[in-house]
């Protein structure tokens, strides 16, 4: 008994095409839902930094008087809690992966976002 | 749904009783963990489990009280005792292997019994 | 008396897929003790719960293991809900459950294939990893991340599974079944791989119990933990058998894991045929104040997950006892009296982890 069980695996493997994906010559396997990075909408964003006290991992970095948001992808660890809490959704995470790096650095997003003037009141811009 | 657990507060003094007459009751050691509750006060919770029944004796001690081993009865609970030693900083007497704080060398000796902040040096 | 000699084993070794060192201990070729000892990998989690507000932690509990990810966080989100008195409701409570099962395939098949890898039988290793990347694929489509699922909050879950997606994951998990049917007879039946593992490193019925083993480790000497038995998530409505083998030993061990895999297929099939429609979440407002152990079977064995709250956004303590760390001591008795040779795979026979160790 039990000599050659594998026969029928070892064949089989042996007839069939590679599981296997040769990145990065061909894409790596993706689905709607992928976590890939997060991506920044300056033009939405209403600088209440949520985001910032939400990351577990401190990777976002907000200047109010720059008016820019910064993130650390090597500090992100691609969770979707800041996504999930922007009052504003202008957060969003995209399906691709970032590309590797060899040296550490932000990316910096610009917010463009101006306060709209409020009807009645006496107009005053987001500072 | 809620699983069944008690809690009983007990002197180190008896602990070494509690836990024979929980291992003559045929329970198994499922964890000890260790707890900072003050500037030097530490809770030890030695949980057993007997047909998915969890009972803790819970001794309150501070870093200076040498707290028995209770490896004679369990002969596995080394892991927790030097885990306990090594990272709170608590004195356990009498462990089977004692590993006299290698078990888990840290660069902060005992970094969950002292509070570091920001900047400082330790 | 014969010259003893001691042999250091790891922290790297061709088997070991992680750092842990053991000083072997040798007469001849015949090991007399072991002395484990760990502390390579300490990433201080269990503090920095001290730092993070407890919604937050779930990701970093999530973070404490790479195979059993998903069902870390679900405890800690479930010690949590017990303290705050939250009624999860109950698509979430399967939802839960669904992703659990679906993480002891994913490792089960993971080990086996590490299993095979020690002892050398490289084939059946990528064998078993072929199946396990289309169980990752579900993990990809249905959550998003491939290791680390992230789907799992306090109050409930984060993402739904459409029902015609479920009827569809319950589909492919026949044509699964039967990849992992011939999968396993290679395990339970070949000579090659019955020789490497029979016999060896026999851990006894009472030694099991008494040195603190869980999961399949004690399982396989016919200690019959199985803490869903205690019906968290949705178990109390699943009908789960507790599988044992009795002769304690490498094989029964890879026994025990290979039926579990049928069992967990079983446990995803029946919970798609009962989940209800209905709400994914609750909102969770307050903090936590009190505390709570709790206990979840992991593909290791019981994971203990003590929480402690004041009332205010950081909880006060999180300790996270996972199994590989109580299945250290068998481990220990289990060398006792092995040969050399034999240590990679007695070693690997307890499905070690050794970052959840320690945290
Ligand atoms: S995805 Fe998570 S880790 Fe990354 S920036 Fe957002 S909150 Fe922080
Ligand atoms: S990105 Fe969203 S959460 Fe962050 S500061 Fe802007 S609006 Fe607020």
């Amino acid at each position: 008994m039990g000599f050659f069980e594998m026969t029928k695996t070892a064949l089989k493997t042996v007839l069939s095409r590679p599981v296997t994906i040769l990145y990065p010559y061909q894409p790596a396997k993706k689905t709607g839902l992928t976590r890939g990075h997060v991506v920044q909408d300056g033009s939405k964003c209403i600088s209440c930094s949520i985001c910032v006290k939400k990351c577990p991992s401190q990777a976002i970095l907000l200047n109010k008087e720059a008016k820019t948001w910064q993130i650390d992808r090597f500090r992100c660890v691609v969770c979707n809690s800041c996504v999930d809490t922007c009052p504003t959704k202008c957060l969003s995470m995209d399906t691709q992966y970032t590309a590797p790096a060899s040296k550490q650095g932000v990316e910096v997003f610009t917010i463009t976002y101006v306060k709209p003037p409020k009807p009645e009141k006496k107009e005053e811009p987001k500072e | 749904m809620k699983q069944e657990q008690s809690i009983i507060p007990i002197d180190v003094g008896q602990l070494i009783g509690s836990v024979e007459q929980c291992r003559n009751e045929g329970y198994r050691l499922a964890q000890i963990g260790c707890t900072k509750v003050g500037d030097n006060d530490f809770e030890v919770n030695y949980s057993f489990d007997k047909d998915y029944v969890l009972k803790n004796l819970r001794i309150t001690v501070t870093a200076e009280t040498e707290v028995p081993s209770i490896t004679g009865m369990y002969w596995g609970a080394f892991v927790y005792e030097n885990e306990m030693h090594d990272l709170f900083g608590i004195q356990v007497k009498g462990i089977n292997i004692d590993f006299k704080g290698t078990f888990i060398q840290t660069a902060i000796k005992y970094p969950f019994g002292v509070s570091i902040s920001k900047g400082e040096k330790p | 008396m014969t010259k003893q000699i001691i042999v250091p084993f790891g922290p790297q070794h061709p088997v070991l897929p992680e750092p842990i060192h053991l000083d072997l201990v040798l007469e001849d070729e015949r090991v007399v003790d072991a002395i484990p000892s760990i502390g390579y990998i300490h990433r201080g989690f269990e503090k920095l719960v001290e730092k993070r507000e407890f919604t937050e932690y779930v990701y970093i509990a999530e973070r404490t293991c790479g195979i059993c990810s998903f069902i870390h966080g679900a405890t800690y989100c479930q010690g949590i809900e017990q303290i705050m008195k939250i009624e999860v409701p109950e698509r979430a409570d399967y939802l839960r459950t669904i992703w659990s099962e679906y993480s002891r395939l994913h490792s089960h098949l993971l080990w086996l294939g590490c299993f095979a890898d020690s002892f050398g039988f490289e084939n059946l290793f990528m064998a078993a990893w072929r199946i396990r990347e289309r169980i990752l694929d579900v993990f990809e489509q249905t959550t998003g991340g491939r290791v680390i699922q992230g789907s799992c909050k306090i109050g409930g879950v984060r993402r739904d599974i459409a029902n015609d997606k479920l009827s569809g994951m319950s589909r492919d998990l026949d044509s699964i079944r039967k990849e992992i049917g011939e999968l396993t007879t290679v395990f339970l039946n070949d000579d090659t791989v019955r020789h490497r593992t029979r016999n060896i490193g026999v851990l006894s019925r009472d030694d099991a119990y008494h040195l603190g083993a869980v999961g399949p480790t004690a399982r396989g000497s016919g200690v019959a933990i199985d803490l869903r038995k205690t019906g968290y998530g949705a178990y109390d409505r699943l009908n789960v058998p507790v599988i044992t083998d009795s002769c304690g030993d490498c094989y029964s061990r890879c026994y025990v894991r290979c039926k579990e895999l049928f069992t967990s297929i079983d446990l995803i099939q029946q919970a798609i045929t009962e989940i209800p429609d209905g709400p994914i979440d609750v909102k969770v407002t307050g903090a936590p104040n009190g505390e709570y152990f709790m206990r979840a079977e992991q593909p290791r064995g019981e994971l203990v997950h003590y929480l402690k709250g004041n009332g205010t956004k950081f909880l006060v303590r999180s300790r996270i006892r996972t199994p590989t760390l109580t299945n250290i001591p068998p481990l220990v008795k289990m060398l006792q009296g092995c040969e050399l040779a034999d240590v990679p795979v007695i070693v690997l026979s307890i499905d070690p982890c050794i970052s959840c160790t320690e945290r």
